[in-house]
């Protein structure tokens, strides 16, 4: 019977192949006495006879397809399967406390392991601590007749299920034959999600019960793209999404190879494709997908998975990690966007009736200066790293901008007198997404560097929706005239007062949206990291000469959202023919 | 029975890959081979017991050897101390 099941597309591509449980046992057992205690005893040996060799087994086949490396794993198990101080001590117990040899290994390895993992100032032997945990699994299971899965010992292509893959579990995957991962739990970060998309496999996670409505060895399909599971697919359906993922796969190779190409336009306008990052761990896409630089780095991220305020040089730490990793190209920084829907544990704000219209970001930040005054610094010193400009959001009124300037400009004058080093080539920018801001951009671009568009926030004031309420989702229109009246005229004032102007919000890597951009001047595109070499293959399809009419007919002749979204899709089919 | 004292002088002490080969070391004699430091007595063959005792920077040890082989099981293991940069 052909099932289906949803979760969240956490690694692009299309796997079929049959599904691989990694999915433990239940080794619960009751504790008992004994008698005949030479019976117990070699029952007991038996069991790691059996089990050392299972890993002995384990650990030539992963010697060959996992390398020397991944292999050590299992000559430490080895070793502790062969300890006299661990399983000796086991059969000595089994023997002086009449117990079986279930409860004795029980007791013996969680006395090590509390020993092990008590050496909190030594993280080794608190790794040791996993094996050892390890090695009691495996040999209870012989001692319970259970089968431990060994992913380490898969030999022909598969699907791994699993509750959740945790970073030992995968280590031990043979990625040889591993075709995709499907988890119970997880979003788009979680571990499994990550590795998934470092290795490029197809991954969908989050499905909440794919370990119970998959039986091992059952066909299925993962598709990574639209986060869709099929258990048990049809040989249509099999064909279909082969077909899927080949096109996929295709589409691809073609877009990578345009990694380490300028973003240019078939006429030859060149434009700065960026990358949206939320963490220095967000690196690697970065140059993976080939940014041109880095349009948004979201600090609050800093404060939100920490228990206290993030230190300045926590903070400084994290931002010239970042600014290093680009080699000399920019990196944008926005200041705190705390407040909104986003909270801190260990920061009591007082409740608010509209949070969104509420103290956040910028706000937020000028009425506790202190914390960003600490923020600033650690930019500041950051600075001196390579090219950094510093962005501030929400800003409203240009009392606001000024206000922040004047503290950036206090601190950075505090820091040169005390002989710290500052960026000669820093950049002050501010974001526009409150609707005022944008109106006003002539007059806003005369105290910046840059503007930044936020999207979802500029949507979401301009047609005043609380973009978090389901119910009004339709009113989150990006291609609404009026949204890309307020773009046009932010981009238009930019420009007449010479200073660039980004987009940061998702609506930058829209298809849809992004001929549009192009047609209104629009200098830097920043967007989720995947999105870059799709838009880049796009941008070099579009030629600048035939978008000159698109912004003034999408923003003072079409009416409605709709209207643009035809006007586009029907432009780019002629284009693209 | 043989007896050697050592002070150790590895920043981190006997732990992960040095007290793999120190284990190694004593496994390919037939003495008994034990370790002691802080009170504390634990075999020299058994990995799960070196590691336990946490010999850290500084920590003075005497290892024991007892049986036919007592006096070359300390040169091995004495030798090895000094290769891995372990002891004096």
């Amino acid at each position: 019977m052909t099932k289906t099941l949803k979760g969240i597309a956490a690694s692009d591509g299309i796997a079929v192949a049959p599904a691989y449980l990694l999915v433990e046992p239940d080794l619960s057992f009751n504790k008992t006495s004994i008698d005949d205690v030479e019976a117990e005893v070699s029952r007991y040996e038996k069991a790691v006879a059996d089990s050392t060799s299972e890993v002995e087994n384990i650990r030539d086949i992963a010697k060959k397809s996992l390398g020397e490396e991944e292999s050590q794993v299992f000559d430490a198990h080895l070793m502790i399967l062969n300890d006299p101080e661990f399983t000796g001590a086991i059969g000595e117990q089994i023997k002086n406390s009449k117990i079986n040899a279930e409860a004795a290994l029980d007791e013996t390895a969680k006395n090590f392991i509390s020993i092990f993992e008590g050496m909190t100032d030594n993280p080794y032997m608190q790794e040791r601590a996993a094996d050892v945990r390890d090695v009691s699994k495996r040999i209870m299971a012989h001692l319970l007749g259970k089968k431990l899965p060994n992913p380490a010992s898969i030999d022909h292509e598969v699907v791994v299920v699993a509750h959740d893959l945790t970073p030992s579990d995968t280590a031990q995957l043979n990625k040889k034959y591993v075709k995709g991962f499907v988890t119970d739990i997880g979003g788009r970060t979680a571990h499994s999600a990550i590795m998934a998309r470092s290795l490029e496999l197809p991954a969908v996670v989050g499905t909440d019960s794919v370990t119970k409505d998959v039986q091992d060895g059952q066909n299925m399909i993962v598709d990574g793209l639209d986060g869709d599971v099929i258990i048990e697919p049809s040989e249509d359906q099999v064909r279909e999404y082969k077909e899927k993922g080949e096109a996929f796969l295709k589409q691809k190779a073609e877009w990578q190879k345009l990694k380490d190409e300028p973003s240019v336009t078939a006429d030859g306008k060149k434009f700065i494709i960026a990358a949206n990052i939320g963490t220095p761990n967000d690196m690697p896409g970065v140059h993976e997908n080939g940014a041109e630089a880095i349009g948004l780095y979201r600090t609050e991220f800093l404060y939100m998975d920490s228990s206290d305020f993030p230190t300045e040089d926590a903070q400084f730490d994290a931002y010239k990690s970042v600014i290093e990793g680009m080699n000399g190209k920019q990196t944008i920084i926005r200041t705190m966007d705390i407040g909104g829907d986003k909270h801190l544990d260990y920061w009591d704000l007082p409740e608010e009736m509209n949070p969104f219209l509420g103290v956040r970001a910028i706000r937020l930040s000028l009425q506790n200066e202190e914390i960003f005054r600490t923020q600033l610094r650690a930019l500041l010193r950051a600075s001196a790293y390579g090219p950094l400009g510093i962005m501030f959001p929400m800003i409203g009124t240009l009392g606001e901008l000024r206000k922040a300037k004047s503290i950036l400009n206090d601190e950075k004058a505090k820091l040169i007198d005390k002989g710290v080093k500052v960026g000669d080539d820093l950049q002050v920018g501010m974001m526009i997404e409150v609707p005022a801001a944008a109106v006003l951009a002539d007059q806003f671009a005369k105290e910046v560097d840059f503007f930044s568009i936020g999207t979802n926030d500029l949507i979401q004031y301009t047609l005043a929706a609380d973009r978090g309420n389901d119910s009004l989702s339709y009113l989150y229109q990006p291609y609404n005239p009026s949204v890309l009246r307020l773009i046009k005229h932010t981009i238009d004032g930019a420009h007449e007062n010479g200073i660039w102007v980004g987009m940061c919000g998702e609506a930058a890597g829209d298809s849809t949206m992004f001929p549009i951009l192009l047609s209104m001047g629009l200098d830097e595109y920043s967007m989720s990291a995947t999105s870059i070499l799709r838009i880049r293959s796009l941008m070099k399809k579009l030629n600048t000469e035939d978008l000159k009419e698109l912004a003034n007919q999408a923003c003072f002749v079409s009416e409605t959202a709709e209207d643009n979204e035809k006007l586009v899709n029907d432009l780019i089919e002629k284009l693209t023919k | 029975m043989e007896k050697r004292d050592f002070h150790i002088i590895a920043e981190t002490g006997i732990h992960a890959r040095p007290a793999t080969l120190l284990v190694q070391a004593a496994s390919k004699f037939g003495s008994d081979i034990n370790l002691e430091y802080n009170g504390k007595s634990v075999n020299l063959k058994s990995i799960m017991g070196v590691m336990s005792l946490g010999v850290g920077q500084n920590a003075d040890v005497t290892i024991t050897a007892d049986g036919d082989d007592e006096k070359d099981a300390l040169d091995a293991i004495a030798d090895t101390m000094k290769k891995e940069g372990l002891a004096e």
